[in-house]
This record gives C-alpha cells, sequence and structure tokens, in this order.
C-alpha cells in the first residue's frame, strides 16, 4: 500500500531543487518524445533548449519573451501568495495594450516626449481595471475571482479583435485587422539597431526588484504572506481581507497591463487581433516555477522564454509541431507539482499485516 | 482475579519520524481494576493506547490478552476481542439523534429491540439518555455518555477512556466515576488516561507513569500526593505556586456592560447581557464548559469580528466597541488566544517573524510601512530568553516548537508589550505541567505589576490558583462574579449548568 506521510522538516534545499530537477526531468521526457517522433534527441535538444542561448539574437528574443512573463509573474506572486486566484491575467494583459496602445492611435502623428509615459501609465490603469472587476465583484457579492477574471479574457480578446476590426482600423490598412503602427515617440526604443529587444527589460528587471522590497522589507508584503499563510492570525493582526483582495488583484493586474502596453509599444508597434502567445496563462506557470518569489520568477522567466524560443526554432528547424512549447510548458509545470508534493512528504510503502489474531 | 492479567505489554517501541514515542514499554491491566495512565503532553500515552486500541502498529514488542498473545490490526479487530474505547474527541454527527448514532456504529439492527437494549444498558450503569435528542442539543457530558454506551453495548472486557473529564462539570465527572467504578465491580477493566492528578488519586486503583516514551514509575495513587505524582510524571521537584495574594486593586482596566452580540454560525452561542469590570492589578477567572460562548466573548474582546450588537467594552476607560484588534492594542490590551497555530501565532513562518504579528503597528518596529527587522529580531530574542522558549533559534519555524514552548512565546509576546489589560483564553491547555507553572507565574507577576487580567479556562483548578474572583460562563450568559474565596468548586460546577440571564441582570445592576 502506498501512503504519503507529511516530512517532519522542510529543507530549503529541496524547495530550491524541485524546480532544478522539474527541468531535468522535462529534458529527459523531451529526449524520450523526440525518439518516440524519429528524430534525433541531441541535435533536437540541441535547437530547444541551447540554440536559443548561443547567439546574440536569439538572447534578444528570449529576453523579449521573458519581459512580460517576468511582469506578469511578478504581479501574480502578490495575489497567489495571498491565495487570492488571478487567473485572468492574460484578460489585463489585453486591457492594458489597448488602453495604453488607444492613445497611440489617437496621437498617431504626436511627437510628444510625455506620450510613451503617459501610454505606460494608462497601460497599468487598463489592466487595473479589468482586475478591479473580480476585486468589486469578490468583495461585494464573494463571486469566484478565479471564474470571473477567467471569462474576462474572453471578453478582453473580443474587445480587442473588435476595435482593431472596426473603429481603430487603420485607414491605410488595406482592410487588414490592426491599428495604425504607433508614431516613434510611442515607441519604446531598442539597445541595439539589429534586435528586438527594447527598454522594456529595465522594467521586467525593476518589477522584481520593486516586489522583492515590498515581500521582504515592508509591512504591506508582511500582511500579504500573512493573509494567504493564515487567515485567521491575518484578522487577528488587523488585516482587513477586503483591501488585500483589492491590493493584490491591482497589482497583478497593473503589472500586467503594463506588460501589454510594452509589448504592444516595443515589440509590435501597433495593435493587431492577437498580441500575446498565452503570456498571461504561461505566467502563473512561471509564478510557481519561481516559489512565488521575486528573483525566482526573473530566473523562471527566462526559463519559460527559452521554451517559446526553443519551440519556434524546432517548428522551423527541426519540423516539430507548435504544440510541442505548450507540451513542454506543460511538462515543466507537472514535474514542478511532483517534486513539490515529494519535497513536503515522503512515499511511504508498507504491506499490510496478515490476520488480526495469531 | 485470573492468574494472568487481562491485557499485558511487553517490550513496545514505536518510532514516528524525528521522534520516538514509546520506548521498551511494559504494562500489565488486571480485570477488575481502573488503572491510571499518566504522563505530561507527549509523553506517549496516546500513541500506546493507539496501539491497543489497533489505530498503530508497535515497532517491536508482544501484546498478551488473557494470557494469549494478540494482535490487533483494526479498531474493529480490538472492538471484537473485547477492547473499547472513549475518544477525547467526540466522533458523533451533531444532526442526528442520540439513538441514530449508537445504531450507526453496530453493526445493523431492530431499532426497537436496540432502543430497549440501550436503555437497559444505560440504565444499569447509571447513564442517563434521551434517545430521541438532536446531539449538537446536547452537553459535553451528555455527548461522553452516549461514547461510553456505544462502548458498553460491544461488552469490553476493556475500556480506555482518553482525557474524559476535560470536558465535564465537576457533577458530570462524578456521575462518570460512578459509572466507570461500577464496570470495575463487575470485573471490567478501565484504562484511564489523564493528566490530572487529584481525580486520578480518588478513582484509580493503580498507576503507570510515562516520561518521554519510557515507562518511569507504578504506583498506587491513593498513596501518593498530587504533589508527588507530579513530580513523578515531570521528573523533577516542582516550586509551589505562591497562591493569590490580595494585590490593592486600582483603576478599571476592562469594563464589559451589557454586552450583547449574535452569532453568524450553525451553532453558535450569542452572548446576553455580559457585564463585569476587571480592576487594574486584579485577576479575574470565567470557568465554563467548552462551547458556552467562551470563543464568542473572546473574539467580542478583541474586536475581530466587528462591534457588538449593543452594551459596551472599555479598555483602560476608553470606548472600544467600534475598534478593531489593532486599534485596541493601542489602548494598552492584549490578547492570548486560545487556537495557537493559525491565530495567535503561524506555524510556517519564523519565530522573528510571529513576534512582529501583533505588534505591526508598533513605531519601534515599522517606520512608514517599512519593518526593522533587526529591532523585531531583538524583540523575539528577548522573548525567548525571558519566558525559556526552547528552540533551536529565532529563525525557527514556529510550527516546530512544542505546544508548550509556542504557548510560552506567545504568552512572552503579549506580556513583554506590556499590556494595561491581558486577555487570555485556556493559558495552559496542552501544555505540560512545567511551561504551565511558568506560565502562571508570569500572569501573577504583571498582575502584581498592575495590570488587569482577564483568563478564560476550562480548567478550575487553574482558575481556582490564580484568580481573585469568578464568574461562570453559560450558554451565552455569565452569572454573579464572586470573590474566589467565597465559592467552593462544587458551587462553581453548579453554576456551569445553568443559564445565568436574571442573576446577570442583577449583577449588572449592581455595578452600575
Amino acid at each position: 500500500m502506498l501512503r504519503l506521510e507529511p516530512r517532519v522538516s522542510h529543507s530549503v534545499l529541496a524547495a530550491w531543487l524541485s524546480p532544478l530537477v522539474a527541468l531535468l526531468m522535462t529534458v529527459i521526457t523531451g529526449t524520450v518524445i523526440f525518439i518516440a517522433m524519429g528524430k534525433d534527441p541531441a541535435a533536437t535538444l540541441y535547437i530547444y533548449f541551447l540554440q536559443p542561448l548561443v547567439s546574440a539574437s536569439g538572447l534578444s528574443e528570449v529576453a523579449v519573451k521573458a519581459g512580460p512573463l517576468v511582469l506578469i509573474a511578478t504581479g501574480l506572486s502578490f495575489g497567489f501568495r495571498a491565495g487570492v486566484w488571478n487567473i485572468g491575467a492574460e484578460g489585463q494583459y489585453i486591457l492594458g495594450a489597448i488602453v495604453g496602445g488607444g492613445l497611440a492611435v489617437f496621437f498617431h502623428d504626436s511627437t510628444n516626449a510625455l506620450l510613451l509615459p503617459s501610454m505606460l501609465a494608462l497601460g497599468i490603469v487598463g489592466g487595473m481595471i479589468w482586475a478591479a472587476i473580480p476585486a468589486l465583484l469578490k468583495t461585494r457579492f464573494n463571486a469566484n475571482e478565479i471564474l470571473v477574471s477567467l471569462m474576462l479574457v474572453y471578453i478582453a480578446e473580443l474587445l480587442l479583435v473588435y476595435l482593431v476590426h472596426g473603429p481603430w482600423r487603420n485607414p491605410q490598412g488595406w482592410g487588414f485587422p490592426g491599428t495604425r503602427t504607433f508614431p516613434d515617440a510611442a515607441v519604446l526604443p531598442v539597445f541595439f539597431a539589429q534586435h528586438r529587444l527594447h527598454w522594456g527589460l529595465i522594467l521586467a528587471l525593476a518589477a522584481p526588484l520593486l516586489a522583492w522590497f515590498l515581500v521582504a522589507k515592508t509591512r504591506f508584503g508582511f500582511r500579504v504572506r500573512l493573509f494567504g499563510s493564515a487567515p485567521l492570525a491575518a484578522r487577528h493582526a488587523g488585516v482587513r481581507s477586503t483591501r488585500m483582495i483589492w491590493m493584490t488583484l491591482l497589482i497583478g493586474g497593473g503589472l500586467a497591463g503594463l506588460a501589454g502596453v510594452i509589448e504592444a509599444s516595443g515589440t509590435i508597434g501597433q495593435l493587431v487581433p492577437i498580441i500575446s502567445p498565452g503570456y498571461g496563462f504561461t505566467a502563473i506557470i512561471v509564478a510557481f516555477l519561481g516559489r512565488l518569489l521575486p528573483l525566482g520568477v526573473l530566473l523562471a522567466g527566462v526559463v519559460i522564454a527559452v521554451t517559446y524560443i526553443g519551440g519556434e526554432n524546432a517548428q522551423i528547424v527541426a519540423g516539430l509541431p507548435k504544440a510541442v512549447t505548450s507540451l513542454f510548458q506543460g511538462v515543466i509545470l507537472f514535474y514542478l507539482l511532483a517534486f513539490d508534493l515529494v519535497t513536503r512528504y515522503r512515499l511511504v510503502f508498507r504491506r499490510e499485516r496478515g490476520p488480526e489474531h495469531a | 482475579m485470573p492468574d494472568s492479567p487481562l491485557l499485558q505489554l511487553k517490550g513496545i517501541d514505536k518510532s514516528f519520524p524525528g521522534c520516538r514515542a514509546n520506548e521498551a514499554i511494559d504494562l500489565d491491566i488486571q480485570a477488575g481494576e481502573i488503572h491510571a495512565l499518566l504522563g505530561e503532553n507527549g509523553a506517549g500515552k496516546s500513541t500506546l493506547v493507539k496501539i491497543i486500541y489497533g489505530v498503530l502498529r508497535p515497532d517491536h514488542g508482544d501484546l498478551w490478552w488473557q494470557g494469549k498473545p494478540l494482535r490487533v490490526a483494526s479498531p474493529a479487530a480490538a472492538r471484537r476481542v473485547g477492547i473499547g474505547m472513549v475518544f477525547q474527541h467526540f466522533s458523533l454527527f451533531e444532526a442526528m439523534t442520540v439513538l441514530e448514532n449508537i445504531a450507526l456504529a453496530l453493526p445493523a439492527q431492530d431499532v426497537g429491540a436496540l432502543r430497549d437494549n440501550i436503555d437497559a444498558t444505560a440504565e444499569s450503569y447509571g447513564l442517563a439518555l434521551d434517545l430521541d435528542r438532536d446531539v449538537y442539543e446536547l452537553s459535553m457530558g451528555e455527548r461522553q455518555r452516549i461514547e461510553i454506551v456505544r462502548s458498553l453495548l460491544q461488552n469490553p472486557q476493556l475500556l480506555i477512556l482518553d482525557e474524559p473529564t476535560s470536558v465535564l462539570t465537576p457533577q458530570e465527572a462524578d456521575m462518570l466515576f460512578t459509572t466507570l467504578r461500577a464496570l470495575a465491580d463487575e470485573g471490567r477493566a478501565v484504562l484511564y488516561i489523564s493528566h490530572k492528578l487529584e481525580e486520578v488519586r480518588r478513582l484509580c486503583h493503580r498507576a503507570t507513569i510515562l516520561r518521554d516514551g519510557r515507562r518511569v514509575a507504578d504506583c498506587i495513587p491513593a498513596e501518593e500526593t498530587a504533589q508527588s505524582l507530579a513530580e513523578k510524571m515531570i521528573g523533577r521537584r516542582i516550586e509551589q505556586s505562591t497562591g493569590n495574594v490580595p494585590r490593592q486593586p486600582g483603576q478599571p482596566g476592562l469594563r464589559i456592560f451589557e454586552l450583547r452580540t449574535g452569532s453568524d454560525a450553525p451553532h453558535g452561542i450569542s452572548l446576553s447581557d455580559m457585564s463585569f469590570t476587571i480592576n487594574e492589578g486584579e485577576i479575574l477567572g470565567i470557568a465554563g464548559i467548552a462551547g458556552n460562548g467562551q470563543t464568542e466573548l473572546m473574539s467580542a474582546l478583541t474586536g475581530e469580528t466587528g462591534p457588538p450588537s449593543s452594551g459596551s467594552i472599555e479598555i483602560m476607560g476608553a470606548p472600544a466597541n467600534q475598534l478593531g484588534p489593532v486599534a485596541r492594542r493601542k489602548l494598552g490590551a492584549a490578547f492570548v488566544l486560545e487556537e495557537r497555530v493559525g491565530h495567535a501565532a503561524v506555524g510556517d513562518m519564523t519565530l522573528v517573524e510571529n513576534s512582529f504579528l501583533t505588534t505591526l503597528e508598533d513605531p519601534a518596529f515599522c517606520k512608514h510601512g517599512v519593518i526593522k527587522w533587526p529591532a523585531v529580531r531583538a524583540f523575539s530574542d528577548q522573548i525567548t530568553h525571558d519566558f525559556d522558549v526552547r528552540t533551536t533559534g529565532v529563525d525557527a519555524l514556529a510550527s516546530s516548537l512544542s505546544g508548550g514552548n509556542l504557548q510560552k512565546f506567545i504568552v512572552g509576546r503579549e506580556m513583554l508589550q506590556s499590556p494595561g489589560v491581558l486577555v487570555v483564553s485556556q493559558p495552559t491547555w496542552g501544555v505540560d505541567a512545567g511551561a504551565a507553572a511558568d506560565i502562571h507565574r508570569a500572569i501573577r507577576s504583571l498582575a502584581e505589576a498592575g495590570s488587569a487580567i482577564l483568563i478564560i479556562s476550562q480548567d478550575l483548578d487553574e482558575i481556582l490558583a490564580l484568580c481573585d474572583r469568578v464568574a461562570v460562563i453559560s450558554q451565552g450568559t455569565l452569572s454573579r462574579v464572586q470573590p474566589i474565596h467565597d465559592v467552593t468548586p462544587e458551587q462553581i460546577g453548579l453554576l456551569m449548568g445553568i443559564r445565568h440571564d436574571s442573576i446577570a441582570n442583577e449583577a449588572s445592576r449592581a455595578t452600575t
């Protein structure tokens, strides 16, 4: 009979090893899958996991993908720590792109230096507005934030599609869906002319640092952790649950919205029907892979970004299907959760004893 | 008496990850005796009886039943052999009747016959039960009787009771003892687990004392004193407590007037018209059986569940009705909550973080929202030092501390904030005798330093030892507050079973 017994002591080392072991197991599983598909495993693994990291353009692309993941996951970590399950970061990301990017659509011939900062600020506001809906419904009517935030993703997606097909469509765009391209004043500048890597990276690096300070050094961060791990103790310490739900959802929404407007401004340069390869959902994996810790999220964001770029490379070079990217992300999360379980519990195999009486 | 003991344990060993719960324990129980198993929390009593009852299996050692080797693979097997057990925490369905609860535990049978059978059993042992009442309406004593009757219907030769009197009034306990003596007189054996020494002295024929998983002594309780039994239990001499010294009471510290609350919980208790005043330097005890409004009173006092429906709460002379826990602390109140892990402390946070839990608005520890961790750390060092908290260090998780040590930490955290008013719920519940003595000493010295202290406890001995005045809570009402020397334990016990509306009203009128 197999049973799970809680471990007496929790090893800090094990908590950090578990994501690494999960990655290793993912690579091994990948090998098996590639062999089963009739591909050369060594070559395919190289294309998938290492090629993105060996060239300047590969690294630039990894950083471009890691940026939004890190921003969103940093915000989500606050909610997840507090036990507020915002699953709708994808929708908040899209709203950030719409509200912030909308400014560039309206002022498409502007050269004002304030345009870009205003867009970033409005992007944050847009994400917050979308996150405020589940916050309001949860605190007022105790509506489940998982369902509300998730359903709002689809509304956000359809809103974007409507705007870029309808009122915001580029009049000189030959009927293709999409807004005018943003003016230069609305575009985050790139670091190097030949690569797409842009100034959004600075914000993506600053966000985890700021989050680390909030979590480790401030009373607000303490309250968030308290609220998540012991709601009754939090109540006794004067933490108001309404406030925590609002604050964590707004932080998550705000950073997702910022990621959205950065992507629209820095990477795409306009609004198009699809502006995200599922960043808002993938960021949930990033948050947990990074142990909900700001600096862990930074590392995890890079790892998951590699799976995006590697997946693209594998499609182009090795002829693998697009689904391989999602598959790898799913496998990583699976192993992570499995290893988390065995760091907290141990498997005990016990044979049933024989007769009751001797 | 038969030649071989009814039950004999030889060399029982049982280890859990990180601790050795039982080590080479020998024990024999004769038919017809009431045998006490004594020990502090964590001494290995529960593990040992779980082995006897088939819940756990020993790593080494044998059990013998009437001279033959015995293997119990499950509680069902134990019951078939003739071993019954009444646990400390009852397994009853509150929304079902007494009869239904008993029928559920037995093989399917005719309800009419069962009813007669129960009545006969209940009557012959003096266990009055109304079979058609719903369990949630019953007192703890009545619920325990259901469990006992349920066990007796299976005709056990050995009945195990785990801390049976912890939820009973003194009168209910006396009724239980009568029943147990009747069982022993019939030749059945009773294994009685307790840490209440006086009742063991009154009731039990023999006692086996466990400490740190080992059997350290056998004795005849009637020939011992409570003091000598306690010293055998904890393995060192206990300093005699100084007793309640009369102090000069000062200004009112905590004043409650005609307090009323509603209750949201399905079987929750509403408080009605509670009034009392505690002056500085005074300890008031509120006795009563669990579930009579203690939890509701505590949350009304901390302010966690919002303002009361009516009445008033004053802390150090300031109205506190509308204030939350943090604001009440600022007025000078401190609280030691009943539930340690998850309420008074957080298990997966370190002691440093836990010492910030109730000081988070203190400017010494947090300015402009930024925590001064070095100052918090120094505070937690002071707590563990001053209150003798045994731990590997202040970075240890709260969950790694034993119950007694965590309680000392929590009590220390609250007391070192020098509160004008200290409210303590169950100060020594589940705490070993050594730590309990430390906590009692600390409470007394805080009162001597001029704090107003309220103790809500189910442990009557504790209230008698600590408090200057006492009141009894029952069904959300409070009895008249009386000086401790004017009442006997029996009088307090009688007050535990009745509503006090009329008396409480008189008392409140008298104080205005």
